[in-house]
């Protein structure tokens, strides 16, 4: 105990450095499920569904197989850099999300911030450099693996990472106008932040002065994150899978990982730049801790009518019957702790919507060409963002003499 | 030792490492990295200097848009390993003696300056200037060189530019 009073900074940045990672893990795994769920649910298919109830255990499942296979080397790679390109990938994309205020800066322990594991003044810069080496990963790996598909996918990817990256980055710079400050708390609930209404109805979030902007910056993320439709890096028609065809057991697990990594964070900054952060849509009252409590509340009774009516084997039931224990313990947790867990539950919805609507293009969307993506780039993603940037500026000057 | 100071030597090592592989590296995939090993270390010394907006920057532009520029074209070129010629003559009885010369006046130097204390005090030093004090140096005081700096590179755009393009 006296450890912990002499140095909270270093005994609170661990366990939430810890409780950062596993709940970033859990959420990499389980978003695969998701993913699959809709997909499959678009397709008019089950998905994963014999892997636990439900394929609940599906992800863990993945793991263990992506852990035990032959993990094969390519004899004529280059071996330093073929080993650096899966690490660089994986833990440039987690050390982003290491950056990211998830409630008020004000709620503390032991006179700590809880919900951001570092909140630095220049966050957003800090967060652009970090993912701006996120292209290493990708082109590293296409050119290590000595072989003609990865080459093609990693110069692809490169090509479209910086290409987009221009545009993300310029998208932003509108709301940093609106909000004067660099730093991700108080871009959410600064001076100038998003707290407040307008007409005392709609939430002062920024995606509305600042649309055209978050139309820019959501397409730039989707690019940047090699997502549906602007896979090309690993179009299976033309490349086989691009960057890491060479790559097998848990090297290819940690690009997958990184993948979604970086989903998470773009929707991570979507949320705070134009969505409120954690701020809830209604303005914070106390009646709001019902929202989630119903809400969880519900699930539960869902999880566990389907657990009487359609389960019939009774490890599945026994797994079910820890999801609705789970539900309820959120539910209590929402009910008993408002302060510590309303704004993650609202940050975490917000993030959720953007991960639906990832799958949701990857159910729905055709592929780009790449001539295509270039040109839609260049031509029409980058001028546009551009005019937003000089017109948010103008506007402001004018409102702001 | 404190921690700001092996975080120091740590980077310090590092940086002069990724230096002379540079250098040495035959590959110029590998000579790109150890740049980015050199840039990303120069960053974490401007941290421990107090300055957390040079240090972004640095990586941001150095290692994330300079860097990724030259190991696209790397790859693009597909460009192999180089070749080692033997020592040019000037380089080796003009060259080594004047990088001697250069070692010894930076060793001189050195050891007749006062010792500076700011990495060293990195962790107490004072608060780091600001963003806005930065940009209101660069686009109030230095506004001149600024807008003549950016039109020089747009020149040399320019220039890159015409000198590519195929003629008709």
């Amino acid at each position: 105990m006296e450890f912990i009073s002499q140095h909270p900074v270093l005994v609170v940045s661990l366990v939430k450095i810890l409780l950062t990672l596993f709940v970033v893990m859990t959420a990499l795994a389980y978003l695969t499920w998701f993913e699959r769920k809709v997909v499959a649910r678009m397709q008019s298919r089950w998905g994963p569904y014999y892997v636990g109830a439900h394929g609940l255990l599906q992800p863990l499942a993945d793991g263990v197989k992506f852990l035990f296979k032959e993990d094969v080397t390519p004899p004529s790679s280059d071996i330093v850099t073929y080993l650096l390109a899966p690490f660089l990938a994986l833990v440039l994309a987690l050390t982003a999300i290491a950056l990211l205020p998830i409630g008020p800066p004000d709620v503390t322990i032991l006179g700590q911030p809880v919900f951001a594991v570092s909140n630095i003044n220049i966050g957003l810069i800090f967060l652009f450099a970090i993912t701006s080496l996120g292209v290493y990963g990708v082109a590293l790996a296409g050119w290590s693996s000595n072989s003609k598909y990865p080459l093609m996918g990693g110069l692809r990817s490169s090509a479209q990472m910086i290409s987009y990256e221009v545009s993300l980055t310029l998208s932003v710079v509108g709301v940093l106008l609106l909000a004067g400050t660099l730093n991700l708390s108080d871009i959410v609930n600064g001076p100038n932040g998003q707290t407040g209404h307008w007409f005392h109805l709609i939430p002062k979030w920024n995606v509305i002065p600042q649309f055209v902007g978050f139309l820019c910056y959501i397409i730039a993320a989707i690019a940047e994150t090699n997502r549906v439709p602007f896979d090309l890096p690993e179009a299976e028609t033309e490349l086989v899978a691009g960057f890491h065809t060479e790559y097998s057991s848990f090297k290819f697990a940690m690009f997958f990982m990184a993948e979604y990594a970086n989903m998470i964070t773009v929707s991570c900054l979507a949320t705070i730049l134009f969505f409120g952060g954690w701020l809830s849509p209604f303005g914070g009252h106390d009646w709001e801790k019902f929202i989630p409590v119903a809400i969880f509340l519900g699930l539960a009774a869902y999880c566990l009518f389907s657990l009487v009516t359609e389960l019939e084997s009774i490890i599945h039931k026994l797994q079910f019957t820890i999801v609705v224990g789970l539900f309820f313990a959120l539910a209590a947790a929402c009910f008993f702790f408002p302060q510590f867990a309303m704004p993650p539950f609202w940050f975490i919805l917000k993030i959720a919507i953007f991960m639906f609507f990832y799958v949701w293009a990857r159910g729905t969307l055709p592929r780009f060409r790449y001539d295509q993506l270039m040109s839609f780039g260049w031509k029409l993603l980058l001028p546009l963002s551009l005019a937003n940037l000089v017109l948010t500026a103008v506007v402001w000057l004018v409102m702001h003499p | 030792m404190t921690l700001p100071l092996i975080v120091f030597f740590a980077c310090a090592i590092a940086a002069v490492v990724g230096a002379i592989l540079l250098i040495l590296a035959r590959e110029p995939i590998h000579s790109a990295l150890s740049l980015i090993l050199v840039m990303v270390s120069l960053a974490i010394l401007y941290l421990l200097l107090g300055a957390p907006f040079v240090a972004a920057i640095q990586i941001l532009v150095y290692a994330g848009a300079i860097m990724v520029l030259f190991v696209f074209v790397i790859m693009l070129l597909n460009a192999g390993e180089e070749e080692r010629t033997d020592w040019s003559k000037i380089a080796k009885w003009v060259g080594l003696p004047l990088g001697f010369l250069l070692l010894l006046e930076i060793a001189h130097w050195l050891f007749h300056s006062e010792p500076g204390t700011a990495i060293v005090n990195g962790a107490t030093a004072p608060p780091p200037a600001s963003t806005f004090d930065l940009s209101t140096a660069l686009f109030r005081q230095y506004l001149f060189p600024f807008e003549a700096t950016s039109i020089l590179i747009l020149i040399a755009i320019l220039g890159a530019l015409v000198l590519a393009r195929k003629d008709e």
